[in-house]
């Protein structure tokens, strides 16, 4: 709902509108992106992060809402170290959900 | 005769085919190497020690590096010595290539000169020699144990086409030399059987099918060589002068790739090498069967091959021919194509160089303490280095207390050299400014990287093993020897990776008993945490990392040392003893 006088622009996502046949495609490659629960380990690990604003999480989060933009800006400052994957307590590979969603996904 | 010309038509044109695929700078460099003549002595040294005489395999296992030359040295024996008859005895004929190796047939010499019996015995030594080679090579093939061989190649169908003739080929040739041997004349091998002949098989005839079926079975080895194993035998007379040369892999397929796949013998060493080993779904992707699958193009098992392999490098410091498993790999990774391509161009250098030296030049001339990303993980290896730093003394700074930029190996392994390459001007940019005079490392990984890649001028390098042997040497820092037992796991990229074997060994054993794992230096045991697998899950790595774990606790050890901060996080989840890095084990053990 967006009456026109907010003080941030509105958030709302309308889930009908997504386009989800590349969140499938991804999810094909790497059925453990459902596993992802969200805790944020991965973010809080990331050296990139206090860089380029790098959240895994949020990746992972912003792809499933169809927000493949700001997911791409903040996949372009992963340096792949892999630290994430090391404390991921679902055991999710995340270096290769990355690169997979590298291939699958594209800049514009 | 048809075989001859075919097999060396074949290897002319595989050999002209591979020096064209080079690119242009490296064919220059291999055409230069081969006038030089320190360079061309080193060739023939090189491809008469490892082609005929197989030093590597000798070192490896006595029976096996006898089997191995014993067939290559005796064979080129062989031909050698029936060439030097020809000259000897029908110079007009030495132009036929053929000719000497059924000189015996087409001939009639009498041994009763001192030089033709001279020949002649050298003849059945050597035949000798090949067949008590063939002879173990079929035991090898039943009980490849004798021969140090855990487990052994699977040979395809072709290959099992040019063993068999390869088999057949040398005793059949006594057979028919032994049916000639009283016209053409022969030594202690061939005239003794055929005089054994001659008890039941008076006939002369019978020479003619021994001759065809000998001349048969050459002439298949030599039609099915090219699509066999035994390929190897003719490329690798080639990779020897292009490696000296100083060619590297560029391309998965092409110019030096190709020789380095096809001079793969199958022999199946790298097999017993690989950390994957441990569980029999991985052994179809060693090295080996990534050659295999190289030479026929099948592109879906050469990604899966290439995508698992941890890059320890084990497969390529135990070829004996020296195919580079890890490079070929990531060279295959670096073809593929992504659509998201890292940018960290926005990363501003100069707020990172503030954030550790304090007012303009503090850090000149100082040690400059790069932990790495992993070491973010493993904190005591920081606080030991630093703790052990203050104690002697030394000033330093410390590059990434916040979290750096990656050293770029990770990204490289991943075969995405663009961006590796950003990271690695980034952090340059950032070393240089600091004006330190020394870098000091503690994360294996980013040790290799920095010193292959990195261009940082007279800053020196170092990893901190051989910074606290220096400092231990020097007197900086003094030990109290503890009678704890020790065992020093290598990491793959500081043993194998840079070298590193004796510093850390001569720092632990100053705090304590050293032992050594069962399998040590350049043969130690990937801990399984490697970065360099894509697709390997945590699950599939435990029983990696127990087998390694096994392997360094056979002499009983107290505590086990590593230097590497992903072996420390790999090892300690399964170990039953503690575990912790060499920069633990002086900060706990130093005066």
């Amino acid at each position: 709902m967006d009456f026109g006088f907010g003080i941030a622009p509105s958030s709302t996502i309308n889930l009908d509108k997504v386009d989800n046949a590349r969140f499938g495609q991804l999810h094909n490659a790497e059925p453990d992106v459902y596993k992802c629960m969200a805790c944020g380990s991965c973010s809080s690990t990331c050296p990139a992060g206090r860089f380029s604003g790098m959240s895994l999480r949020k990746v992972i989060l912003a792809l499933q809402r169809g927000k493949e933009k700001e997911a791409v800006k903040m996949l372009k400052g992963c340096m792949l170290c892999g630290k994430c994957s090391m404390v991921c307590p679902r055991g999710i590979n995340t270096r290769h959900l990355i690169l997979s969603i590298c291939r699958i996904y594209n800049e514009d | 005769m048809f075989g001859m010309i075919f097999i060396l038509t074949w290897c002319l044109v595989g050999a002209i085919r591979i020096i064209a695929q080079l690119p242009k700078e490296d064919r220059k460099r291999f055409f230069l190497s081969l006038v030089n003549p320190k360079i061309l002595l080193k060739d023939i040294k090189d491809i008469f020690c490892d082609c005929l005489l197989h030093v590597k395999l000798w070192k490896r296992n006595k029976l096996l590096g006898y089997m191995h030359s014993s067939i290559a040295f005796g064979w080129f024996m062989l031909i050698v010595i029936g060439h030097i008859e020809v000259f000897f005895y029908a110079p007009h004929r030495a132009k036929l290539l053929y000719f000497p190796i059924f000189f015996r047939y087409f001939m009639a010499e009498d041994d009763s000169t001192m030089g033709g019996a001279f020949f002649f015995f050298l003849m059945d030594f050597f035949l000798l020699v090949v067949l008590s080679g063939i002879a173990l090579a079929i035991i090898k093939r039943v009980h490849s144990r004798f021969f140090g061989l855990r487990r052994t190649t699977n040979p395809s169908f072709m290959d099992l086409i040019g063993l068999y003739s390869l088999w057949s080929i040398f005793p059949l040739r006594l057979f028919a030399e032994g049916f000639t041997a009283d016209i053409s004349g022969g030594s202690f091998l061939t005239k003794s059987l055929n005089h054994v002949f001659h008890a039941f098989l008076g006939n002369h005839m019978n020479m003619l099918p021994t001759w065809w079926a000998y001349s048969l079975a050459l002439g298949i080895f030599f039609c099915v060589l090219p699509f066999t194993r035994y390929m190897h035998i003719p490329t690798e007379i080639l990779l020897i002068p292009l490696r000296n040369a100083g060619v590297r892999i560029r391309h998965p397929r092409k110019g030096y790739a190709e020789a380095e796949i096809y001079s793969c013998p199958s022999c199946g060493v790298c097999i017993d090498a690989c950390p994957m080993g441990v569980m029999k779904t991985h052994i179809k992707d060693t090295t080996v069967y990534l050659n295999r699958q190289l030479r026929r193009n099948n592109e879906a098992r050469i990604e899966e091959i290439s995508d698992k392999c941890l890059l320890c490098g084990k497969c390529t410091a135990v070829c004996p021919v020296g195919v580079e498993g890890d490079k070929l790999r990531i060279a295959q990774r670096s073809m593929r194509k992504y659509g998201i391509t890292p940018d960290y161009s926005a990363i501003d250098t100069d707020s990172l160089v503030k954030e550790f030296s304090t007012g303009s030049g503090a850090s000149s001339g100082k040690v400059l303490y790069f932990a790495g990303c992993m070491t973010a993980l493993t904190p005591q290896i920081r606080k030991a280095v630093e703790s052990v730093l203050t104690k002697a003394g030394i000033s330093y700074e410390m590059m990434d207390k916040d979290g750096g930029i990656c050293c770029g190996r990770p990204m490289l392994m991943a075969g995405r050299f663009g961006p590796a390459e950003e990271m690695i001007a980034k952090n340059t940019e950032i070393i240089r400014k600091s004006g330190a005079s020394t870098l000091l490392l503690s994360c294996p990984i980013c040790y290799k990287i920095f010193r292959e890649k990195y261009d940082l001028g007279d800053i020196e390098i170092i990893h901190h093993t051989e910074y606290f042997d220096r400092l231990i040497r020097n007197g900086a820092i003094s030990m109290r020897r503890s009678d704890e037992k020790y065992v020093y796991h290598d990491p793959c990229e500081l043993g194998r990776g840079c070298g590193i074997y004796d510093e850390p060994r001569a720092v632990v054993s100053a705090a304590g008993q050293l032992v050594e794992a069962e399998k040590n230096h350049k043969e130690s045991i990937c801990c399984g945490g490697s970065l360099g697998s894509l697709t390997l899950g945590f699950e599939k790595r435990q029983s990696m990392t127990e087998n390694s774990l096994h392997n360094l606790t056979v002499a009983s050890p107290d505590r086990i040392v590593t230097a590497c901060p992903l072996c420390l996080n790999t090892f300690r989840r399964y170990a039953d003893r503690p575990v912790e890095d060499i920069a633990e084990t002086v900060d706990r053990n130093m005066n």
